[in-house]
């Protein structure tokens, strides 16, 4: 088959996934993520589809493509490592947060609640993956440029609500706050997929419920080639990769 | 006051009046002008705090060598390594409020209790300690401030407010000196839980091999003790009128108390480099390396080998045996000295990457790993802001309070 054909059949099974995970509590699912590096091309697709979804600003990321060049010259080639949050079963950023402000969902995502988190950022220091950055009030083109673009100052949705940002209020939520990938639940609570998955060129992401032994995603990570990031940590991350 | 006091509170002004350019931009643009970001998202001012914090843990244990091992030569500064601690602990908390994203939101930590971070426990236990460092205060100053009472003048109108109705009776101090000592009692203990617990708060996290150690709140601990025996011995030394000539016994001792401390914190040194230096794995051994021979390798060369511990440490060997300025400067060089080492606690824990690779993931504003750190003029300002606020604070009280012994008699 044609790997465009794949990957579009890819998607309509995970969009199926989605839904049968949906009609679950929520409690009865867990959501994970596979990625394939061999299909992985680097063309960091799912890093700019997370930065148009979730708007975020300079300085905050919720995810990267990590580019090494592997080996010596004339035998060089490069290796690419996607890098959303792990949301792990047992993340080390959100016990040490002092008011309760992070926490796991019972379906395995780990959020921030804007609202409470008072910015002291021990999550940034006790996250092993990188995975959280700190809201600054940073913005691409305000204080910059003589007109602030649009984008600067439009609204993300994360956690199903509006949150606008704007270069005349640096004291409000989410600036001052720790920031993280969230497996686009907004998306998810809606029934679509998390932006980093629909745009994967090469079809190297899967999502789904890894509950769900017929879902993409459980059989995948059932993968002999499956590994985890730092898994001495026992951090059980929720995020798997194909090598 | 005396002539060293104004010198204390010129400084303390000073530091106010250029801070307050810092605090403005802090409090109109948050933290967008910090020098940090996410990468290295605890600097300067988690160094000043923990600065702090350990002066303060350290002035308030030698207190209890008076008040609870009733121990008598050093009982001319047993007040004040009580209000010392507690100055130290105020600069404390301002650095640590200052460095919130969201300042206003701070007693969410008693709304929202989260018992499984070791950072709300120690908010818990600074207040609880905050307390108790008042308590103790003031049992042990209320006599004096009732004595005091009568003098004319503004000292004695705020000495009767002050004594909140206590008796000018000589023979009730005693019964003050037991609830001191209950109080000492439980602040030891205390100390050594808020301040071996800010050590926790960094050693728990195993994201960061460099802190990730049972020896870290315990190096914490003996820091706070060297530390804050040094910013005692300068105070009684230089702070208290001819103070080095009046209590030269009292300096002396704390001279050698601050020797053996001093030793330990080094043999505690010694011992966290050698096992990282040895082994091969980076996330312990970089960390190391970067504070030797990295760019801020003076910090750890000048700073800490040389201010706060080689120099004070030859110093007392030698002529600190006998001369008690000696002691006096070899102290206020080390506590100066210690800002160093508490830097090398903080920073090199960032020096290791997450993985391998994602430090050329990002140039961005705040999230730029390959760019050393470097405190920004705003960074600085704020700092000269809260310090001199506490210094304005130790200028003013120590004028003001009954803190010699003497000055009842």
């Amino acid at each position: 088959m044609p790997v465009a054909l794949q990957v579009e059949s890819m998607l309509l099974r995970m969009q199926e996934d989605l839904a049968r995970a949906l009609s679950k509590p929520l409690h009865e699912r867990r959501w994970g993520m596979v990625i394939d590096l061999k299909k992985c091309v680097g063309c960091n697709a799912c890093t700019v589809a997370c930065k148009a979804e979730n708007k975020t600003p300079p300085g905050v990321s919720y995810h990267v493509v990590i580019d090494e060049e592997i080996g010596r010259y004339p035998n060089v080639t490069r290796r690419f490592l996607p890098r959303p949050c792990m949301q792990c079963e047992h993340p080390p950023c959100t016990r040490v947060c002092p008011v309760g402000a992070t926490y796991s969902r019972p379906d395995g995502v780990v959020v921030i609640n804007y609202d409470v988190c008072i910015g002291c950022r021990y999550c940034l220091a006790a996250c092993p993956y990188g995975a959280r950055t700190f809201d600054f009030g940073d913005f691409y083109t305000a204080g910059h440029t003589p007109v602030t673009a649009p984008y600067d100052t439009a609204p993300s949705f994360e956690y199903g609500r509006e949150h606008s940002r704007t270069p005349d209020n640096l004291h409000e939520s989410p600036i001052g706050n720790a920031r993280k990938c969230t497996f686009c639940l907004h998306r998810l609570d809606k029934g679509l997929l998390p932006a980093c998955i629909t745009t994967c060129v090469g079809g190297a992401r899967v999502f789904g419920d890894l509950k769900d032994p017929a879902s993409l995603a459980t059989q995948a990570a059932s993968s002999p080639r499956v590994m985890r990031l730092k898994e001495e940590l026992g951090t059980e991350p929720s995020v798997y990769y194909l090598l | 006051m005396s002539k060293r006091l104004w010198l204390v509170l010129g400084i303390g002004v000073l530091a106010l009046a250029l801070g307050i350019v810092g605090m403005l931009d802090r409090l109109r643009f948050g933290l967008l002008h910090v020098g940090y970001g996410s990468p290295v998202p605890w600097a300067l001012w988690v160094v000043f705090y923990i600065y702090f914090i350990g002066l303060s843990a350290g002035a308030f244990l030698i207190s209890s060598l008076v008040y609870v091992f009733r121990m008598k030569q050093f009982e001319p500064v047993g007040r004040i390594a009580v209000f010392t601690a507690l100055i130290a602990l105020i600069a404390a908390l301002l650095f640590i409020w200052m460095d919130l994203g969201r300042m206003e939101r701070f007693l969410e930590v008693f709304y929202r209790p989260h018992f499984g971070s070791p950072l709300a426990w120690i908010v818990w236990l600074y207040t609880a300690y905050l307390l108790l460092l008042l308590a103790e205060a003031w049992l042990l100053m209320r006599r004096s401030f009732a004595h005091g009472a009568t003098n004319p003048g503004l000292k004695g109108k705020l000495y009767r407010i002050l004594a909140l109705g206590t008796k000018d009776d000589p023979s009730k101090a005693a019964g003050d000196l037991r609830i001191v000592r209950v109080l000492g009692s439980i602040g030891v203990p205390l100390a050594i839980a808020f301040h071996g617990g800010t050590g926790t708060v960094f050693a728990v996290t195993v994201a960061r091999a460099y802190w990730y150690t049972g020896l870290f709140p315990l190096l914490f601990l003996v820091s706070a003790l060297a530390s804050g025996g040094a910013l005692l011995t300068a105070v009684a030394a230089f702070v208290v009128r001819n103070g080095y000539a009046k209590h030269k016994e009292t300096v002396l001792a704390l001279g050698r108390l601050l020797l053996g401390l001093i030793l330990l914190e080094v043999l505690m040194e010694v011992a966290e480099f050698l096992v990282s230096l040895y082994g091969t794995a980076p996330s312990h051994f970089i960390p190391i390396h970067e504070q030797l021979f990295g760019p801020n390798w003076w910090i750890f060369w000048i700073l800490g080998l040389g201010f706060a511990v080689g120099l004070p440490a030859l110093v007392l060997v030698s002529v600190g045996r006998r001369s008690p300025l000696a002691v006096g400067l070899a102290a206020l060089v080390s506590t100066i000295g210690f800002i160093g080492i508490r830097w090398n606690i903080v920073l090199p824990g960032f020096a290791v990457a997450e993985l391998p690779g994602i430090e050329r993931a990002f140039i961005e504003p705040h999230l730029n790993y390959i760019a050393r750190y470097v405190p920004t003029t705003m960074e600085w300002l704020v700092s000269a802001f809260a310090i001199g606020i506490a210094l304005i604070l130790f200028a003013i009280g120590f004028g003001l309070l009954p803190l010699e012994a003497e000055a009842h008699a």
